[in-house]
């Protein structure tokens, strides 16, 4: 009898952790700046090569830093939503053009608007690997001291940004 | 004697294809900092291919890895300097080794305990098959 119930507890055992684990997408890696200040970066503007996009650009202002790049389809996806946001006000909205071509940048936010007080152009992919960058779209909430709060990786979305982003948001000082 | 040539021809290319690699950079001078190189490469995840190193990736991702590997490498750091330069920025997922901590214990030991459970069940499993008598033979038999 024992052991009939020791088989089923192992059984339940395994349902529950596979139940957990199987749902959880392992292309998404938890980021090392979470709770922690964002890494130093000092960028070129893309508009302007003479501008600096830096962290003293972010501090003192909840903010969201957007890694994308024309290649990345998932930028194209959120881009709709960026934009849309950037409208309602709510949050100011950082570029970081990530291994990207300057002309090709330039084009599609003419083409398709431009939701980002500005962008830095990261040619060359150091700013995103200095950020844990693995693959664009990411995009990053950093506060007022420059702490990361929340990282998302792959586009964002209405939903997306109602469950993960709007709650931290209102806690760090942003009104509703 | 045609195709012995071009077969031999062909083998070379073939047996000298890992050694091009995937890096259009020349290799480091000093052969020591270059096996280091190819050490720490073989060790670091892809963290866009998840199941290959950065030494076998074509992602552009791996290559700029590479690119600062080789970078800091060629600045003097040590290996350690370099997983820790990795483990800052995209957490101790992209070493295929990470170090033993408490949050990596359960990984390093889930292995053994479960060969010790696994092994403990069969050598039960085989006792008591052991104390059976036999009576397939008879059974066979009949």
């Amino acid at each position: 009898m024992l052991r009939y119930l020791l088989l089923i507890a192992a059984f339940a055992g395994l349902v529950v952790v596979f139940s957990i684990g199987l749902q959880r997408d392992p292309s998404e890696l938890p980021s090392p700046y979470i709770g922690n200040p964002a890494p130093v970066f000092d960028l070129p503007t893309l508009a302007d090569p003479e501008r600096r996009f830096a962290n003293a650009t972010l501090a003192g202002q909840v903010s969201l830093v957007n890694v994308w790049a024309t290649w990345c389809v998932g930028c194209r996806q959120e881009h709709g939503f960026l934009m849309e946001l950037a409208r309602s006000g709510r949050i100011p909205i950082y570029g970081i053009n990530w291994r990207d071509n300057r002309a090709d940048a330039l084009r599609w936010l003419t083409q398709y608007g431009d939701p980002y007080v500005m962008s830095g152009f990261d040619g060359d992919g150091r700013a995103g690997i200095d950020w844990g960058v693995y693959g664009a779209p990411e995009t990053f909430l950093v506060n007022g001291e420059g702490r990361v709060l929340y990282r998302h990786t792959g586009p964002l979305d209405p939903a997306v940004w109602q469950a993960d982003f709007e709650p931290l948001l209102a806690a760090s000082g942003g009104e509703q | 004697m045609m195709r012995v040539l071009a077969s031999t021809v062909l083998a070379c290319l073939i047996a000298a294809a890992p050694a091009v690699a995937i890096d259009t950079e020349p290799a480091f001078e000093d052969p020591g900092l270059q096996a280091r190189y190819e050490t720490i490469i073989a060790e670091v995840r892809c963290l866009k291919c998840q199941n290959q190193s950065i030494k076998d990736s074509n992602a552009f991702l791996a290559a700029d890895l590479r690119r600062e590997i080789r970078r800091l490498l060629s600045e003097g750091k040590t290996d350690a300097e370099v997983y820790a330069f990795l483990v800052d920025r995209y957490g101790e997922f992209a070493l295929y080794r990470p170090p033993l901590t408490g949050k990596t214990l359960v990984l390093w030991l889930a292995p053994g305990i479960l060969l010790l459970v696994g092994a403990g069940v069969l050598i039960r499993v085989l006792r008591r098959r052991t104390a059976l008598p036999i009576d397939d033979e008879e059974a066979a038999g009949t």
